[in-house]
């Protein structure tokens, strides 16, 4: 560690961290446009300049001649700081000054206002009025940049953030400035659009409202917006995001840092795969199936399918839950063995707990077994190369995996716990000989294929958790709708056994619940749903889990120990 | 200082006839420096260099035998050098000359330069406008490997050298010595920042020196008639200045814009602007005086009339104001002229060369062009004239604002324009006239 002092206050710094990361340590901001952790510096914005200079043995100062950049001077032993002299402040108006000559002033309908660097520093570092005099450049705007991306061109700060992600985090090279001077801009080939899997980032990294999402375009002013931390459950990889909504619906995800998952960035398919959780198809109300509504030998409100005229207040999951709890006890009784619970690799850690130690809990016979982790293709690795090929194994700077389930480490850790054993859906589905089955879904497409439900057949008991109408839920006897990653808090596993916490952004459609709360009730826990209380008790009952005692697992979630990478079922 | 004996050095084989063939060159004597050298070790060749005191031509005048010594020493792999044959700067036009006329001179100080930076491998970076040089060059190079001058085991002494002729794209900003690597690499000619120096990590990331293409016709010189006599020429160093390194050796001083002979002189360093103009350009045309001179291509700033006397080497002009020697590329502007319409057009010219990629260069010029259109135009305001001082003074490398002296040399000429003509710039906003709307010529 290198002492810093930044404005008259001595820091701690990393030696390899630059002055803008050494005087974050000091709690100040240096302003930057086109730095930016991920990529190379160019120091091309000048927006980060500051006064460095060096503290000698003797206590003086020895100032450096003139500013440097932030982004490009590395910090040592002894570096001194300024960001605050007058000569700093008059090039940062200065420099905002010239950034606005070109800028148009259409705050009011550009996507970006309100979380713009631009407005941002221009209030807190700029001045109030340009002396420009002259008419602004006018450009076109590009909305052929890419399938999801839009450019408007004169709102463009040339940071040129995202043509260094096109080449260093992609590899594509599809961004590139053309023209030079004032009338400089970015652009893409004809007929080459941005279109590449990581594409959706430019927009993050664009400082400025010049590359807007088109998903997002329009939709909604980004001061409604509440943001909740979650994670995307698109692929093994666990990228941290934000979920942000407003009144329940989610509008867009954004990634958010952590180095200990996938480092600032997430890729196209998670961060517009969210919108199923807004289908139509879900499953809003629970059911009983005749059969067993009437074995309940009861009215209940929840065997009648909810109009739009229902005015009924009544909850629907009292007699559900009740008369659930009660057939799988029966059921368990009559035949331990022949009693089936999958546990989806979309549950989270202390939903699979929840489920598992509730039967475990009533026999211990009760077989777990984990559902379909569903696989598409190969790990796709980048940066590509210039013929689309993956990169080598230490220059990766992203991947999508080929596991497209958020938790199966997670759920495994929590069978291993109970069963000892991992068994997948499919291996056991041959000698099932199951009489009750207990399917939990929350996959974001149908996974009940056709083999899995012959094998499941028509059992004594079928209960079916899920989010999605299938043939299983069709039948089962007891339909619990249950909630999406956005819906539900927990904690998952990533691909290399980091646990993150995720926190519910929005509510379940309807009448569908958190998985996490329909198996609180059913195992007849007092109190609410608390992910923490759970989490807890999850590290304190499952050794290989035992980091999750802590509870607040933090920002970048931790690393638990002892994770078998087995093989993945297929 | 008299300077009327002098000989030409750089320009001795100019209009001869078939100056530019091998035969020609070697007839007066040429690559018997390049012999000379290949005697000699490599560092025996940097140590004449630097004792020689020869200053970089292209602008900087940066000490071309200390550029040298700043290669690490024990390099595995290849080292470049390049030769910055980009002459874009407005008024100069030394290097065309003397390629055209003269090309081996620089071939030999080029063979003689890689051979001594242990360079194997050396790019002539020409600028796309100098067709003929380009031919003339390339017929040079097929020459010389012909002749052994080039290529593997050159005159038997062991020593390999390739020049590979690579030729830019009409961009003021690949005279920049990172800009033209980058463009050398086939990337946008964007200024690299720095550290790492080319020395260190240059073309294709490997070490390597920029030197320009006047530099490399001094060499064969040096080698041939030795430091002393390279220092017998020129203005020696200030006593009382440690970090002057003096200006010594011949320079071709470019003249152009009213006089009555412009043209190419070579001098010895150090000739006053008002000798130059009154006898070697024939004074000033159509029996005007001088309102202002440029010492050293447009982006060195202006020199009025009273500092004339001025003398032209690498301090020189700078102790009036303005930036530089830069290229030695004198213009001359007369007292007809409106120094509103010579600023536009620098600032016209420096806009429109601005790579974009630092915000102060890429808006300033820009908006510093705006403002003098509209002064030009007659809307002009008594406050645009601090406003483009204060554009001036916050662009470049001087106040740290940006990775290149692009910006520097498109602030000098509105700093000394503006500051050493204040009263026109004034007397022109308040009468409100207007300008011809015809472009000048020199910008595009």
């Amino acid at each position: 560690m290198a002492k810093v002092i930044v404005n008259d206050v001595e820091v701690e710094a990393d030696p390899k961290d630059n002055c803008i990361l050494a005087a974050r340590k000091a709690g100040v901001e240096i302003p930057h446009y086109c730095w930016h952790e991920s990529l190379s510096v160019v120091a091309s914005c000048r927006m980060c300049l500051v006064e460095v200079g060096e503290k000698k043995p003797d206590g003086t100062i020895a100032w450096g001649p003139k500013l440097v950049p932030g982004c490009q001077t590395p910090i040592k032993e002894g570096t001194v700081i300024r960001t605050d002299s007058a000569k700093v402040k008059t090039t940062q108006q200065m420099t905002l000054e010239l950034l606005l000559l070109n800028h148009p002033l259409d705050c009011s309908i550009c996507d970006q206002a309100g979380e713009c660097y631009l407005q941002d520093y221009t209030y807190k570092y700029g001045k109030a009025q340009s002396r420009l005099d002259e008419p602004k450049l006018q450009r076109m705007d590009k909305y052929h940049i890419g399938e999801q991306i839009a450019l408007f061109t004169d709102r463009c700060v040339m940071c040129t953030r995202c043509v260094r992600f096109t080449r260093e985090i992609s590899g594509t090279a599809e961004l590139q400035v053309v023209a030079r001077g004032s009338h400089e801009e970015i652009d893409v080939f004809p007929d080459v659009p941005c279109d590449n899997k990581l594409a959706g980032n430019v927009v993050d990294l664009c400082p400025v409202g010049a590359l807007c999402s088109k998903d997002f375009l329009y939709k909604k002013r980004v001061w409604w917006l509440k943001h909740a931390e979650s994670v995307c459950t698109g692929c093994s990889t666990g990228c941290s995001i934000h979920i942000d909504q407003n009144e329940d619906k989610v509008y867009r995800l954004r990634p958010r840092e952590n180095p200990l998952a996938q480092g600032h960035f997430m890729c196209d398919e998670g961060r517009f795969g969210f919108k199923y959780i807004h289908d139509e198809r879900r499953l809003t109300r629970p059911k009983l199936s005749d059969a067993v509504s009437g074995a309940a030998n009861r009215k209940s409100h929840a065997t009648t399918t909810a109009g739009s005229g229902d005015l009924s207040f009544a909850d629907p999951w009292t007699d559900v839950l009740e008369v659930a709890r009660r057939k799988i006890k029966d059921a368990v009784k009559s035949d331990a063995r022949g009693f089936v619970a999958v546990l989806s690799p979309f549950m989270t850690v202390e939903e699979a707990y929840l489920l598992a130690s509730f039967l475990k809990g009533l026999d211990k016979r009760v077989r777990l077994v984990l559902g379909p982790v569903p696989m598409v293709g190969s790990d796709d690795k980048y940066p590509k190369g210039p013929k689309g090929e993956s990169p080598a194994e230490d220059k990766v700077r992203f991947t999508i995996r080929a596991e497209k389930c958020p938790n199966r480490l997670g759920v495994e850790a929590v069978l291993r716990h109970f069963e000892g054993q991992i068994t997948g859906l499919e291996q056991m589905m041959a000698g099932a000989n199951a009489t009750s089955w207990f399917l939990v879904g929350g996959n974001s497409e149908g996974w009940v294929t056709e083999s899995i439900d012959r094998a499941v057949g028509q059992p004594g008991l079928l209960i079916v958790q899920d989010i999605f109408p299938s043939p299983l839920s069709e039948r089962a006897d007891i339909l619990l709708p249950s909630g999406s990653f956005a819906e539900r808090e927990g904690t998952y596993v990533n691909h290399s056994g980091l646990a993150q916490a995720v926190q519910a952004a929005v509510r379940c459609p309807g009448d569908a619940r958190a998985d996490g709360r329909i198996l609180l009730e059913l195992a007849e826990r007092k109190g609410l749903f608390n992910a923490m209380a759970i989490r807890k008790e999850v590290g304190n009952a499952i050794p290989s889990l035992v980091a999750l005692t802590e509870g607040d697992l933090g920002e970048h979630g931790v690393k638990i120990g002892g994770v078998a990478r087995e093989p993945i079922h297929s | 200082m008299s300077n009327d004996n002098f000989q030409p050095v750089l320009l001795a084989r100019q209009n001869k006839p078939n100056s530019h063939t091998l035969a020609s060159y070697q007839a007066d004597g040429g690559y018997q420096a390049l012999a000379k050298a290949l005697k000699m070790a490599n560092t025996e060749v940097i140590d004449v260099v630097k004792a020689s005191g020869l200053r970089g031509r292209g602008g900087a005048g940066f000490p071309t035998g200390l550029k040298w010594t700043f290669l690490p020493k024990d390099v595995k792999g290849p080292i470049y050098l390049c030769i910055n044959g980009d002459e874009s700067e407005p008024g100069t036009f030394n290097n065309r000359v003397l390629i055209e006329q003269d090309p081996h001179q620089v071939l030999e100080g080029i063979v003689i330069s890689s051979f001594a930076t242990r360079t194997t491998t050396a790019y002539f970076y020409l600028r796309y406008e100098y067709g003929r040089c380009y031919r003339v060059l390339k017929d040079a190079i097929d020459e010389m490997y012909d002749n052994n001058l080039l290529g593997k085991n050159i005159l038997g002494s062991g020593y390999d050298l390739d020049i590979h002729l690579h030729r830019g794209a009409c961009a003021y900003i690949c005279g920049e010595e990172t800009g033209l690597i980058e463009s050398l690499e086939g990337k946008r000619a964007w200024p690299r920042i720095k550290p790492p120096f080319p020395a260190i990590e240059g073309a294709f990331r490997k070490p390597t020196v920029v030197n320009n293409v006047e530099t490399m016709a001094c060499i064969p010189h040096i080698i041939n008639h030795g430091p002393e006599w390279f220092m017998s020429m020129g203005i020696p160093k200030d006593p009382n200045n440690p970090r002057d390194a003096g200006s010594y050796g011949p320079k071709l001083y470019c003249i152009s814009g009213h006089v009555n002979k412009p043209g190419l002189v070579e001098l010895p360093m150090g000739i006053s602007a008002r000798d130059l103009i009154e006898k070697h350009a024939g004074g000033v045309w159509k029996g005007r005086k001088a309102k202002a001179v440029v010492p050293g291509g447009i982006s060195m700033g202006f020199m009025s009339e009273s500092e004339l006397d001025t003398p032209l080497d690498f301090a020189g002009p700078g102790r009036v104001g303005c930036l530089g020697l830069g290229t030695a590329a004198v213009i001359v502007i007369d007292d007809h002229t409106s120094m509103v319409d010579v600023l536009y057009n620098a600032c016209r010219f420096f806009a429109h060369e601005s790579c974009g990629q630092c915000t102060p260069c890429r808006e300033g010029t820009a908006w510093s062009t705006k403002i003098l259109e509209r002064i030009r135009d007659g809307r002009g305001k008594l406050s645009d004239i601090d406003l483009l001082l204060e554009i001036s003074s916050s662009i470049g490398t001087i106040p740290g604002t940006t990775i290149c002296g692009l910006a520097d040399g498109a602030a000098w000429p509105m700093k000394t324009a503006i500051n050493k003509f204040r009263g026109e710039f004034e007397e022109y906003i308040k009468s409100g006239r207007k300008s011809e709307s015809r472009s000048l010529a020199g910008a595009h």
